[in-house]
């Protein structure tokens, strides 16, 4: 098993890279989903402010 | 006033990059966007008399030489035309190997290029230990063959 | 292109059928990202065969690769559909290119970054100013540059034209990064896989590269289309659909 993290020695490189690659692509959608969100919220202000007047 | 604020940063930073990017073209551009000099340009006198430069090509086969205190190693590079000895204190990299491709940075002092760092270049080929086996055996049967068969 | 196809492009150029669309899309190209992604990930380090050179570093490539070269068709593609924008005044065609930059963008960093951490045990250095990387770094730049471009003028239009612009004349540097191995002397070796040669690599490292970029390109389309759906409500928000669609999310809650 640590053998296998180890990667002949070069598990630092190989981890960083999958590692970062990965971290960026999670980060990314929870981003996009979160902005999606907060414009709908936005808009639904907006209608409402829209539907009281 | 806030947008306005914020459009001016956004700018600044669009033209900060835009700067930056120019800068790096024109910084390849002037050195030629060459990353190394062969050795044939090197002896032809292409090479910065004064200044650091990188030297690159191939690491001449059973050219390496360790030295008596175990860090400097002398070794040389060729282009296949022309060949100059290299002297290197420190560390190699792992991929650094005879008959492989190397760049050097340093300079010219006399007959030697002092290098003060070494890279290995390494090729785009990829494939399983046992395959290079077979294909390095392949080779040395076609040489064989070659050789017994005028 | 037949009639019914040049209907479908008109039908879809619409930012509401596209939504409609998109949103039925999403689900299929996350299911095929997901899926991809566990086999190459699983194949990168359990199938694909230790290198005869390097050792393991080399599996860096599984990602590195992939990544470059999203990062250089996702600028392809934006950059068309700037000129589409620019040209036809198409809506939908601007708010796909803003839609592809952040993800391009993600993408260029990922292979500066990866190409970094395989440098260094390989070559032995994390970074060279050769003509390759510095490209690829120009790269990076044109990205910030087309999205700061966009974030600095409120008119999403106007927002859109300049940056069409900049995208299309950054297009000059997507043959320079293809090419730069080629034409100049560079630390970065040359090309494994291209067009017109057989391929440099063994069968299964060969196989396990490709799924991981077909895995990229279903994660891209994914998060791309989820990025353009929001950029359509907020630039369509005066439209009734979207009025209308903001009503009945919430229309329960009030």
């Amino acid at each position: 098993m640590s053998e296998f993290f180890a990667m002949g020695g070069h598990g630092f490189y190989i981890w960083t890279s999958f590692g970062v690659t990965a971290l960026l692509m999670i980060i990314e959608v929870i981003a996009v989903k979160h902005s999606q969100k907060k414009v709908f919220k936005q808009l639904a202000r907006l209608a409402r402010a829209e539907s009281q007047r | 006033m806030k947008t306005r604020h914020k459009r001016m940063a956004f700018i600044l930073v669009g033209l900060a990059g835009l700067a930056v990017a120019a800068g790096l073209v024109l910084n390849a551009l002037n050195s030629n966007l060459a990353l190394y000099i062969s050795p044939s340009d090197v002896l032809a006198g292409q090479a910065p008399k004064d200044k650091a430069f990188r030297l690159g090509g191939m690491v001449v086969e059973g050219s390496l030489q360790r030295q008596e205190d175990g860090l400097t190693v002398h070794f040389e590079v060729t282009d296949n035309h022309k060949t100059i000895p290299v002297a290197f204190t420190g560390i190699l990299p792992d991929l650094f190997q005879e008959g492989q491709g190397v760049v050097a940075q340093g300079r010219m002092e006399g007959g030697m290029f002092k290098a003060t760092e070494v890279l290995a270049k390494h090729d785009e080929n990829y494939m399983p230990p046992q395959v290079a086996d077979m294909l390095e055996k392949g080779e040395k049967a076609k040489q064989a063959a070659g050789a017994t068969a005028p | 292109m037949g009639f019914k196809n040049s209907i479908a492009w008109y039908y879809f150029s619409a930012p509401k059928n596209f939504y409609v669309l998109a949103g039925r899309l999403i689900p299929w190209f996350w299911g095929a990202a997901i899926v991809l992604l566990a086999v190459g990930l699983y194949m990168s380090f359990f199938v694909a065969p230790t290198d005869y050179k390097q050792g393991e570093s080399y599996r860096i490539i599984f990602v590195h690769v992939p990544a470059a070269w999203m990062s250089m068709f996702i600028y392809l593609l934006m950059a068309a559909y700037a000129i589409i924008g620019l040209s036809w005044k198409v809506r939908m065609a601007e708010m796909m290119a803003s839609a592809l930059a952040p993800t391009g963008a993600m993408f260029t960093f990922l292979a500066l970054w990866t190409g970094a951490f395989w440098g260094k045990p390989t070559w032995g250095t994390y970074w060279v100013w050769d003509a390759r990387l510095t490209s690829e770094l120009i790269l990076l730049f044109l990205y910030i540059g087309f999205m700061s471009l966009q974030s600095a003028i409120d008119d999403p239009r106007r927002a859109s034209r300049a940056s069409a612009l900049l995208a299309i004349v950054g297009v000059i540097n997507l043959p320079i990064i293809y090419w730069s191995v080629k034409w100049w002397n560079t630390l970065h070796q040359g090309a494994s896989v291209s067009p017109t040669m057989a391929p440099k690599m063994a069968s299964t490292m060969l196989t396990v590269m490709f799924i991981m970029a077909v895995a990229f390109w279903m994660y891209t389309i994914a998060v791309v289309l989820m990025r353009a759906r929001r950029i359509i409500l907020e630039r369509e928000r005066q439209t009734t659909w979207v009025m209308d669609l903001v009503k009945a999310g919430t229309g329960d809650k009030q």
